[in-house]
């Protein structure tokens, strides 16, 4: 589904990304883990074409077309989805409107047929308890005013509506209590299917008790160190990034 | 994301197109003779040539007024031309009557004279140039006592009515403008809503000015008479020329004892092109007189014209009348606007609210300039403003000039300000979900907006928001 060759990127004249392989095929969940600085973010960003940040070298195919070429809307269209750290807030649009929007340019983009807000509400209905969320949510404006907890749930409730097909989760447990790490956790697992696919972006090993990973990844200073399995998480868990970072010097 | 901004960037004007009909205009330039030939092609009664002369005579020992944060080159008054009819408008019984060539005009700018606009509930007076080309649902009103005629026709059917309101809100001597329009004006729409009547139909006047190098210069006067109540609604549109026209207008409303007048505007005059070439010059003076227990709203959604002047205000002369002013204003490529409101505070518990929010994209210039006036006497006053400012891009700009004056110990006054940019992030958040620049834009500047929004009638709502969305294509990339 999505795979990356050699991929290099830079913020500014500063090299993040350092060349970095990496394969994602449908049904599987891979783990970006790795130290603050290492590009984790950087990488997610580049994937949903973040215009920020400058692609320097390498190559991203995505469903066998060139994925660097496509706009960042046209990114999401096809299925990828970002759910953010720092999820954004856009004052006076109600989730509701802002939902429906997102939703309806996404079933253009598939060939269907828009919904109107009558339709989209009984949608909503059923979205609203993947992430144990109220419908009063939806008159609520994007983000704006909520608690770090309640975006990030945000995220995953419009990850359920637009159902993508390679979901990108930045760093989407950073903030969250236990409560709403399950919550948020149990939401990304019930959207699981054979035909998509997960990147789990994040720093501690607690949230892959809950999603499980196939494939572990470490990322640090700009380069893939290690993959492994799922134990792979693990043993970071228990030996921390030092260990890794170390043999990695010593062998540059 | 710049290839389908580029496309958008070199849309046109969609209102720029010109009608071609035969006008009978005056001679260019700006004499006591122009003001007596106006007064005559009119059948104006005495009273009211005097009372031009006056304001041009007045107007001619004032000065252009040049505190507002605006550019422009001087203005010739004596290159302009001050009346210009279609020729084919004589004094009309139906609107069957009316130039095919000017209802297809109207047709096109999704202005329908034809009575099916019933259908909608919106009465219209149609003003082309100087002059008023038609007036729908006349009858229907009627039946209720209301009055909604051209300026021109109330002068000569209502004399006594035009006679005591004309100048009772906004004086000949008011200001520049106000004096120049006092003295040329040509035509515009006037109101009377009789007392206790609540008016059935929404009220709207369209403006188009089609000449070219011709001013309009119109007058609306709006008088609800004790506990009555009217919606009125106005929108403009000028075809796209390389010369500035210049567009000085006076609205007055007169909103006596427990009577409601809510004015809602949507101007979208033309813009001038991205290097600032042409466009209207709109130098408007709007004010309303609230009685006893009255109350004025004014909302006005400000997209187009060159540079726009305009401060639609409220002299709360009543004890608890209240006065509302909503506004949103953008500026985009070379547009500069300096508009905002006076609340004058006469009478005791009064009341004021001020929305005011401006858009500034491109190298556009936007200013808030509102003053809240308490006067010794208005005991137990209130004032809220709220003066947001959204910035799109680096090289457009947004200014604040608040006057506050309190004469009053007891008033209560309340100022919100704030300044905020649509960020790249916004943007970025919304394409990742899969909406193109334009509609995440339009998305973010509606939701801006949306308290003012929530003033306009339904349909007029709608308008607004598409033509934000028109007004900032193409304004990031």
């Amino acid at each position: 589904m999505l795979k990356i060759e050699n991929l290099t990127a830079n913020v500014g004249d500063k090299q993040i990304l350092k060349g970095i392989s990496l394969t994602v095929n449908a049904g599987e969940v891979h783990a970006i883990m790795g130290p603050n600085g290492s590009g984790k973010s950087t990488l997610a960003q580049v994937i949903a074409g973040h215009p920020g940040y400058e692609v320097t070298g390498g190559t991203v195919t995505y469903d066998g077309q060139d994925l660097l070429d496509m706009d960042a809307e046209v990114r999401a269209q096809q299925g990828i989805f970002l759910a953010f750290q720092y999820p954004v807030e856009i004052p006076g649009v109600s989730n509701a409107y802002f939902l429906r929007a997102a939703y309806n340019e996404v079933r253009k983009a598939r060939g269907l047929e828009e919904v109107d807000p009558m339709e989209f509400l009984d949608i909503m209905t059923e979205k609203l308890k993947i992430v144990e969320m109220t419908d009063d949510m939806l008159q609520r404006s994007v983000n704006f005013g909520f608690s770090g907890g309640e975006k990030k749930r945000n995220e995953i409730l419009q990850m359920a509506v637009l159902e993508p097909k390679l979901a990108v989760l930045d760093e989407t447990d950073s903030g969250l209590d236990i409560d709403a790490l399950r919550i948020v956790a149990e939401g990304v697992n019930k959207l699981k299917r054979p035909d998509n696919a997960t990147i789990v972006v994040t720093h501690y090993q607690r949230l892959l008790n809950y999603i499980v990973p196939d494939y572990v990844h470490v990322l640090a200073q700009g380069r893939i160190l290690r993959s492994g399995g799922k134990e792979l998480a693990l043993e970071l868990e228990e030996r921390g990034y030092d260990w890794l970072l170390e043999t990695a010097g010593a062998s540059a | 994301m710049s290839s389908s901004i580029e496309s958008l960037v070199n849309k046109e004007y969609q209102y720029g197109f010109v009608t071609d009909v035969e006008s009978d205009a005056i001679p260019k330039g700006l004499s006591e003779e122009t003001v007596r030939l106006i007064s005559a092609r009119k059948n104006e009664p005495a009273w009211l040539l005097d009372w031009r002369l006056k304001a041009f005579k007045r107007w001619q020992a004032m000065t252009e007024p040049r505190w507002p944060n605006v550019k422009y080159n001087d203005i010739d008054y004596q290159a302009q031309t001050y009346y210009s009819a279609p020729k084919s408008v004589k004094p009309l019984q139906s609107l069957e009557e009316v130039d095919p060539e000017l209802l297809k005009t109207y047709e096109k700018l999704g202005i329908s004279l034809n009575e099916q606009k019933r259908l909608s509930g919106v009465a219209v007076d149609a003003i082309f140039d100087s002059v008023s080309v038609g007036t729908t649902m006349k009858e229907e009103l009627k039946k209720h006592g209301v009055i909604f005629c051209s300026f021109g026709e109330a002068v000569l059917e209502h004399p006594e009515l035009v006679q005591k309101y004309l100048g009772s809100v906004v004086p000949y001597s008011d200001n520049f403008f106000a004096a120049l329009n006092s003295a040329v004006f040509s035509d515009g729409s006037f109101v009377y809503i009789p007392k206790g009547v609540r008016c059935p139909l929404e009220l709207s006047t369209y403006f188009r000015i089609n000449a070219a190098d011709t001013g309009q210069f119109e007058r609306t006067l709006i008088v609800a008479d004790e506990g009555a109540y009217v919606s009125y609604l106005e929108g403009c549109t000028a075809p796209k020329r390389s010369t500035n026209q210049l567009h000085a207008a006076v609205v007055e409303i007169v909103a006596l004892d427990n009577a409601q007048v809510k004015y809602s505007t949507v101007q979208n005059w033309y813009a001038g092109d991205q290097d600032g070439v042409g466009g209207i010059y709109n130098f408007v003076t709007k004010r309303g007189k609230a009685f006893t227990n009255s109350k004025i709203s004014w909302t006005q959604v400000e997209t187009g014209s060159a540079i726009t002047w305009k401060y639609p205000s409220v002299i709360l002369q009543g004890d608890n009348s209240t006065g509302e002013f909503y506004s949103v204003a953008v500026v985009n490529n070379k547009q500069q606007a300096d508009t905002g409101t006076k609340m004058i505070h006469i009478g005791k518990n009064t009341k004021s609210t001020i929305i005011s929010k401006g858009i500034s994209a491109g190298h556009g210039q936007n200013s808030y300039r509102g003053q809240v006036k308490v006067l010794p006497k208005a005991t137990g006053a209130r004032n809220y403003t709220q003066c947001d400012s959204m910035l799109i891009g680096n090289q457009c700009g947004a200014h604040t000039f608040p006057y506050i004056e309190v004469g009053n110990n007891t008033a209560t006054l309340e100022h919100e300000a704030s300044t905020s940019k649509i960020g790249e992030d916004q943007i970025f958040y919304c394409k990742q979900r899969g909406l193109n620049a334009e509609h995440a834009i339009s998305l973010i500047v509606a939701g801006f907006c949306k308290e003012v929004f929530k003033e306009l009638p339904m349909e007029f709502a709608l308008e607004a928001q598409q033509l934000l969305g028109i007004s900032l294509e193409g304004s990031v990339g």
